[in-house]
């Protein structure tokens, strides 16, 4: 049981920008410790994104051709146990994404590993991993470590560790499997994402709203004070849920990943799919009542206060 | 059709943390209410359910007697029977040792569909769900924001980064991890409130599933070392002051940062 392997991510637009992070994160164990670093692609078309993957540290990248098109949960399940069964890697590390939320948790249930998600930090520590993850909506972080387990399988956060780089010399190899009666659903239609009247991620200026707007009636008056701005309104999940703001408008994994100069985040406390889409905003303000919404851990500047009264003394600044 | 949603009495930390030795919270310093994916997926499976006579959801619990709130809330909202299963070692489970309990559970029940939240508000690891399709071998669909009964199947939508959506087929018995914002959960009726202490409801221990303390600790997944308040670098610079100043302050600010 030694060495960490990458489980390299393969969307529709090739290797997801997750994956250096997954090698970068995988090197520093190696350095510490954890022996060699592998990198797997499991895709139809696996071995033409090799290149992509061999960044410095990795000694070897294997290619397993898989029968669909399309990423399949029970396929990579299948593929990933003969992975760990073969290699008997110490770490396999993969993304915390839709994806691997399909498949992940049920190999480390099924094979008996060791298992985390949503890993914000990871050391090897005295032969062993420990990792890093928050709790209670972030509010708290946890160490955790994997006592008696041969493999760990760890799920990271994207954009928590740094990305790997430079050029590897990893030798290439191929590892075959019968994967054809593996896949248990059938694509019917992929939907692209609605494109609606507006394009958030083209904006200097968000107003953004989350959850302290608890009252649909209230949403006009944001709208208002958004235009005064000159701020395009956005939203977090759960008011898109509720059907008060368009899906279009919605920052954040299962939305979009926005970058504008300014971010105001109005009542939106800063989970963690949220955080994902607007942390590269250039300056952001959070108003909050809870002095304890982990947003205020990634803004620049942050008040509690009561959203509606800032929001109606706005009105007046930008009137 | 028999659907089964487990469901989970999720801890809500407000304010300051209190600590109870150095791997726990003190649960004073908890509120606690039904897991906000669940409400969703109790509805999806009551949705599925008055589409077809004789079926029953079945809701199910690993958690202590205080978990008994969020089985009535689920009975009240209209789930037909409520199992809580609960055993002094199960205190601190992770996700997959309790995908090992539910699994036993299921086994026993064998229900058609098993229709699971994402992942709970508090430990947000999105695993027990899918962890538990692992343990019964079932076909499954993460992230699902929508269902069609389709034939002896299922057709959903799985939701994918950025805002897409894949649709796909899957046969039954099957398990799908539910989104928030899938449909819109009912509120229970004062009336059904009253009615829910009625409705079936048992209590089990370990060793009515077959297990005992020792699996449900070689199925876990990790042990925690340690709690804490994360470290938290340099934070937001506060702005103090009376609302009007506080919005002088953030006016100043966004001029600035969009000028720039």
């Amino acid at each position: 049981m030694s060495g960490v392997l990458v489980l390299g991510e393969i969307d529709r637009d090739g290797v997801r920008p997750g994956t250096a992070e997954l090698i970068g994160a995988g090197r520093a164990l190696c350095e510490q410790g954890a022996g060699p670093l592998a990198v797997a692609l499991l895709a139809a078309d696996a071995g033409s994104h090799t290149a992509t993957v061999n960044l410095a540290g990795v000694e070897e990248i294997v290619v397993v051709p898989t029968p669909t098109e399309r990423f399949e949960p029970h396929v990579a399940e299948v593929a990933l146990e003969a992975l760990v069964e073969a290699r008997k890697p110490a770490v396999v590390l993969a993304g915390h994404t839709v994806d691997s939320l399909g498949f992940a948790p049920a190999v480390a249930a099924r094979g008996g590993h060791g298992f985390a998600s949503d890993a914000i930090g990871l050391q090897w520590r005295d032969g062993g991993l420990v990792a890093r993850r928050g709790a209670y909506g972030d509010k708290l972080a946890v160490e955790l470590d994997f006592p008696e387990k041969e493999t760990v399988l760890v799920l990271l956060r994207e954009g928590a560790f740094a990305p790997g780089e430079g050029g590897g010399g990893a030798t290439i190899s191929q590892l075959d499997l019968d994967l054809a009666a593996a896949p248990r659903s059938e694509q019917v239609e992929l939907r692209e994402a609605p494109s609606g009247d507006v394009d958030i991620t083209e904006a200097d200026l968000l107003l953004s709203i989350g959850r302290g707007i608890d009252d649909e009636e209230r949403i006009p008056e944001l709208q208002e004070l958004a235009a005064r701005m000159g701020a395009t309104l956005s939203a977090s999940r759960p008011l898109v849920d509720a059907g008060w703001v368009s899906a279009a408008r919605q920052v954040g994994q299962s939305g979009k990943t926005v970058t504008p100069k300014v971010y105001l985040a109005l009542g939106i406390s800063g989970a963690v799919q949220h955080v994902a889409g607007m942390s590269k905003a250039k300056t952001i303000i959070a108003v909050n009542s809870d002095p304890e919404a982990p947003i205020f851990a990634i803004a620049q500047y942050g008040a509690v206060a009561d959203l509606f009264e800032v929001a109606a003394e706005l009105q007046q600044q930008f009137g | 059709m028999k659907i089964l949603v487990p469901v989970k009495h999720a801890a809500r930390l407000d304010g300051e943390p209190a600590f109870d030795g150095p791997a726990a919270v003190d649960s004073d310093a908890l509120e606690w209410q039904l897991n906000e994916w669940d409400a969703f997926s109790l509805e999806a499976a009551q949705l599925l359910a008055e589409d077809e006579e004789g079926s029953e959801v079945l809701v199910a619990t690993v958690g202590d007697e205080e978990a008994e709130e969020s089985l009535m809330a689920c009975l009240a909202k209209g789930a037909d029977r409520a199992v809580r299963v609960w055993d002094p070692a199960l205190a601190g489970a992770d996700a997959l040792a309790i995908a090992s309990v539910l699994a036993a559970l299921a086994r026993r029940e064998s229900p058609d569909l098993i229709l699971a939240g994402v992942q709970s508000s508090d430990a947000a690891n999105a695993a027990t769900g899918v962890a538990l399709a692992g343990l019964l071998d079932l076909p499954r669909v993460a992230v699902v924001r929508e269902i069609q009964r389709d034939g002896d199947g299922l057709t959903v939508a799985r939701e994918l980064e950025g805002g897409a959506a894949e649709v796909v087929k899957v046969s039954m018995p099957a398990l799908l991890t539910i989104q928030t914002g899938i449909n819109e959960p009912r509120y229970a009726t004062l009336r059904a409130i009253k009615m829910a202490r009625s409705k079936p409801s048992e209590e089990l221990g370990l060793a009515d599933l077959g297990l005992d303390a020792a699996a449900v600790a070689a199925a876990a997944g990790s042990r925690t070392l340690a709690l804490a308040a994360p470290e938290r670098g340099e934070g937001a610079a506060m702005l103090a002051g009376s609302p009007a100043e506080i919005a002088a302050r953030i006016a100043e600010i966004v001029r600035e940062g969009v000028r720039a």
